[in-house]
């Protein structure tokens, strides 16, 4: 019965044919480091789960914002289990993502015809590390509320236009209840739907391309 | 690989797919069974009301008219404090002691307004008529309006609330 429905299924979306691309494909020899892109995709993943559980409870205004997550914290059932994954997956994935980039830099995988998915992963890295930075201010407290102003404080020092990005990052020249909702809107929205693009892209390369053997001495 | 590596039960391919699904089911029951908890525990907790309210003095109510009382009650749902608002009608009569309704309707949980110059309630959502006494002229409530427990303690008129 379930073979039937799945060569149904099979025959018109042609399911074989993208698990075999995904999971089927040709790799040379390699090693544990290879590994950590996908880790760093396993744990992307569970940041978006559980950072969409998050909402359910969370509300980005600053009268709001710390009762909310204390309330994640205390009030609801393994509102700490979702919230603690979501703070320390965080800055495994960080930590992950950019020993991936390690692994691919000292093998040199960045090479032709490679480059694409090298400059897909720094963009990945990048917005990684925006999505630290935005969502470091929302639970609202003394150290996401000061690191914060110090962040943005640290973008205005630009030389020039310094001031005008600092004024674009906090909606005016005060860290306020705009701040959050715009660095909130960015947490979950902007950011998220930049970096899914850049995510598929950044898979479609690795399989369009296969990856590369580890170096050695004849190569 | 050498064939004594080779286990005759099971190749290497069958091994990783079990383990793999294993291992992924284990991890997705981790973050899954307690994320529909932390979905629905707001839900059944209970919040049960359960409290006498004065409404003041008994003779403070017109004979044979009913009057509306409103009163608040401080709740806290999550992170909010809120106050609740409950609006009661007294209708009290001679001979008769006195009916508490709430004036929360049957149907789909409108407010009731009394009309005097009808002698009627009257839906705003969706055109339900009560009586005086409560009773469904017309309209689609299921139900007469609710009625509270009533007692009088010293002259002041107090109603049961009861919810959850």
């Amino acid at each position: 019965m379930a073979q039937n429905v799945y060569d149904w299924l099979d025959e018109r979306l042609g399911l074989q044919a993208i698990y075999d691309a995904i999971l089927d494909r040709e790799v040379p020899k390699v090693n544990w480091w290879f590994t950590l892109g996908s880790a760093s995709l396993f744990l992307g993943l569970m940041q978006g789960i559980t950072g969409i559980l998050l909402s359910v409870y969370y509300v980005p205004t600053p009268d709001h914002a710390y009762d909310s997550i204390t309330y994640i914290m205390t009030g609801v059932k393994f509102g700490w289990l979702i919230l603690g994954i979501h703070h320390w997956g965080a800055s495994l994935l960080i930590l992950t993502a950019f020993i991936h980039m390690l692994r691919v830099f000292f093998y040199g995988a960045y090479k032709y015809p490679r480059e694409v998915t090298w400059i897909t992963g720094v963009m990945l890295l990048i917005g990684a590390l925006g999505m630290g930075f935005t969502g470091y201010l929302l639970p609202w407290n003394q150290r996401s509320y000061w690191a914060t102003t110090v962040g943005t404080e640290i973008a205005g020092s630009v030389p020039g236009i310094g001031n005008i990005i600092l004024r674009i990052l906090r909606g005016g020249t005060d860290l306020s209840a705009l701040t959050l909702s715009r660095f909130f809107s960015l947490h979950i929205w902007i950011f998220p739907a930049i970096l899914l693009a850049v995510v598929l892209t950044h898979l479609y390369l690795v399989i369009r391309l296969g990856i590369s053997n580890i170096p050695d001495e004849d190569s | 690989m050498s064939s004594k590596y080779r286990s005759p039960a099971m190749d290497r391919r069958s091994f990783v797919k079990i383990i793999s699904s294993a291992l992924g089911s284990l991890m997705a029951a981790v973050v899954g069974l307690p994320a529909i908890q932390y979905f629905i525990s707001p839900s059944l907790g209970k919040e049960e009301e359960d409290e006498w309210i004065s409404l003041g003095p008994l003779e403070n109510y017109p004979l044979d008219t009913p009057t509306q009382f409103n009163f608040s009650l401080n709740k806290v749902n999550g992170w909010e404090k809120s106050s609740h608002s409950y609006g009661v009608f007294v209708l009290r009569e001679e001979g008769k002691g006195v009916v508490v309704y709430s004036d929360v309707c049957t149907h789909l949980s409108c407010r009731l307004n009394w009309i005097p110059e009808e002698e009627e309630y009257l839906c705003p959502c969706h055109a339900a008529r009560f009586d005086k006494h409560g009773n469904l002229i017309s309209g689609p409530p299921p139900r007469p309006m609710d009625r509270f427990e009533t007692k009088l303690d010293e002259g002041q008129l107090f109603i049961h609330l009861k919810e959850g």
